[in-house]
């Protein structure tokens, strides 16, 4: 790609905004916007320091496309970002991305809107972000998605592997999520398995954390690169601690206060969910500090277990979600480890009371005592 | 049974004795706080209490305790005596040694009247406790894997995280729950072969593990 394209794309790509304008437009302050700088720098971990950078950044910045792609999904990545109780910020700074496609909120439709993403494609070849959520089916030719007559499988290999960076927002995006749970009738699978190729970030949860997809663009247009991530692809400023070890009723944990029933006086306290099968201690997610909805809660806070919806499989994986311990493979579902395990124990003395009962009645066995049999 | 020519003999060297006792009571000390980690009730009254945090950091010294005990047997596997030596787990490599099997199942199965008297371990104690410590292997693994995901950038993160390939979180903590209950089993059967020997060969096996002394009678 040379200076021509760039020339041509000056609507696109190349065209510097007023952000200060922008935001006086919509009523956003200085202050809040510096705030937001604030809040965005802390969510990726960034001292203090770095704030007017960020702010420097957005003031700064140039308009890099955007295109957003939706398989099977069922638009809950889109509705995190969309439903936002007050136009924010982070709104705003997204709506700084030219969305030049997104099927769920895009005014065209049809060819013209196909023609939109084939001249992204077409002139901005490595230089757009495409934002998938969704998974993608690879069984039977990949028949089970089809947007405009064309599989998930070819659209994602054809959009994402030509774009600077994809970033994969929920978990069926990147790891198969729902559609992928057993028995995966569709083999559906996450964009990076889908396309090795493709350089892929992986923003799970079900749905999402929209703050974790602003904080990721935001890094991306201060640094000019992706945050350093984890063993899934997934951001370490979003996904390098255990809920469990940020959560606000940890203290209770590590007292020994625990909910037992649903609705018990524990419960109404605001215990810990250990007991109830929360997956806090295996999830990976800053849904803590974080919080949904402008922080507005979350899961454990509202009072119900975590799932883990942020790590691969999560659906088998993590099951049982109500216990904490999964049923033992083959033996009835009404069987737990507990039950077998005792079993096992019991079974074992008897068999051995009952070995020894008939070992004291014997008569007449041989024994001369171990022998030496070395000459050492 | 030849009275005479019996001697005592210095069988189990310290390192065999204590390494058995620092397992059996790590053993006790993780199956009873693994069991209400796993499975945990209300008892404290109050947030500023640490019932938890005490019994998961007994759980975890305790590992530390089992592993290095473990560890040692291994390295004393190499050192110690014939009768501590590996050789001891692995009867079955040889032909006489898996004759020694058949004949000792038989007498455990009442169908011969010949005690299987052995200096050392009897070749099937030899070989459960080859199963044993594979068992060992697995629960330190799970253990040290799951006490890892705390941290996933740690040092134990990086030498355990492999082992989530082969293991769901969840079918990694079930695993390390099911291994427990087979340890226990273990116990059970261990206690009473010991204390069935002890009668029948009367080699003084069950005091052997507190002395490291047994009756043995003289080479022909």
């Amino acid at each position: 790609m040379g200076k021509r394209s760039d020339e041509e794309t000056a609507d696109g790509a190349e065209q510097l905004l007023d952000l200060p304008r922008l935001l006086a437009e919509r009523g956003v302050s200085r202050r809040d916007f510096m705030k937001f700088c604030t809040a965005v720098s802390a969510a990726l971990a960034l001292p203090a320091t770095f704030v007017p950078r960020v702010a420097q950044a957005l003031d700064d910045i140039k308009r890099p496309t955007l295109v957003w792609l939706e398989f099977q999904d069922c638009a809950a990545d889109t509705e995190a970002l969309l439903r936002a109780a007050n136009p924010t910020v982070a709104e705003i700074v997204l709506d700084i991305l030219s969305v030049d496609y997104h099927e769920t909120i895009m005014a065209a439709a049809g060819h013209q809107a196909e023609e939109a993403l084939a001249k992204v494609v077409k002139e901005q070849k490595g230089k757009y972000i495409a934002v998938v959520e969704g998974s993608i089916p690879l069984r039977d030719g990949g028949v089970y998605c089809c947007v405009a007559g064309r599989t998930a499988l070819d659209t994602a290999r054809q959009v994402c592997g030509n774009a600077m960076a994809t970033v994969a927002v929920g978990t069926c995006a990147s790891f198969g999520g729902l559609p992928a749970a057993a028995p995966n009738p569709t083999g559906a699978v996450g964009i990076k398995e889908a396309v090795p190729g493709a350089t892929v970030i992986n923003l799970p949860g079900c749905p999402l954390n929209a703050d974790n997809l602003t904080a990721t663009i935001v890094h991306f247009l201060v640094f000019g690169k992706l945050p350093a991530v984890d063993s899934h692809g997934r951001p370490l400023f979003a996904y390098g601690k255990r809920i469990h070890d940020n959560c606000e009723r940890r203290p209770h944990f590590d007292a020994g206060q625990y909910v037992e029933q649903w609705g018990d006086e524990a419960h109404r306290k605001g215990h810990c969910l250990y007991h109830m099968g929360c997956k806090g201690p295996e999830t990976y997610h800053n849904c803590p500090t974080q919080r949904y909805n402008e922080k507005t809660s979350w899961p454990v806070g509202a009072g119900h277990g975590c799932v883990g919806c942020s790590e691969p499989q999560f659906w088998d994986a993590m099951a049982p979600f109500y216990r904490r311990l999964p049923q033992v493979p083959g033996f009835g579902i009404e069987s737990t480890a507990d039950k077998i395990g005792l079993g096992l124990a019991v079974t074992t003395a008897v068999a051995f009371g009952v070995h020894g009962i008939a070992s004291a009645f014997r008569h007449g066995d041989k024994s001369e005592g171990a022998q030496e049999d070395t000459d050492r | 049974m030849a009275e005479g020519g019996l001697y005592k003999k210095y069988v189990w060297e310290i390192p065999v004795r204590v390494t058995h006792w620092v397992n059996f009571l790590a053993i006790a000390v993780l199956s009873v706080t693994g069991g209400y980690i796993g499975a945990p009730e209300t008892l404290a009254d109050s947030p500023s209490q640490y019932v938890m945090g005490w019994v998961r950091f007994v759980h975890f010294v305790a590992a530390y305790a089992f592993t290095i005990s473990v560890t040692s047997r291994i390295y004393w596997a190499f050192m110690g005596n014939r009768y501590a030596s590996w050789r001891e787990y692995v009867p079955f490599v040889t032909r006489e040694g898996r004759q020694r099997m058949l004949d000792t199942l038989k007498y455990y199965l009442f169908m011969s009247k010949r005690v299987p008297n052995a200096v050392g371990h009897n070749t099937l104690a030899g070989t459960t406790y080859l199963v044993v410590f594979m068992l060992y292997f697995v629960m330190i693994l799970t253990g040290f894997a799951l006490y890892g995901q705390r941290a996933p950038q740690s040092v134990m993160h990086k030498l355990t995280g492999w082992l989530f390939v082969l293991f769901s979180p969840q079918g990694m903590r079930l695993t390390h729950h099911l291994g427990m209950w087979l340890l226990i089993g273990f116990v059970i059967h261990h206690v009473y072969s010991s204390w069935l020997m002890d009668v029948k060969e009367r080699g003084g096996v069950m005091s052997s593990i507190f002395s490291g002394y047994k009756a043995v009678r003289m080479k022909d």
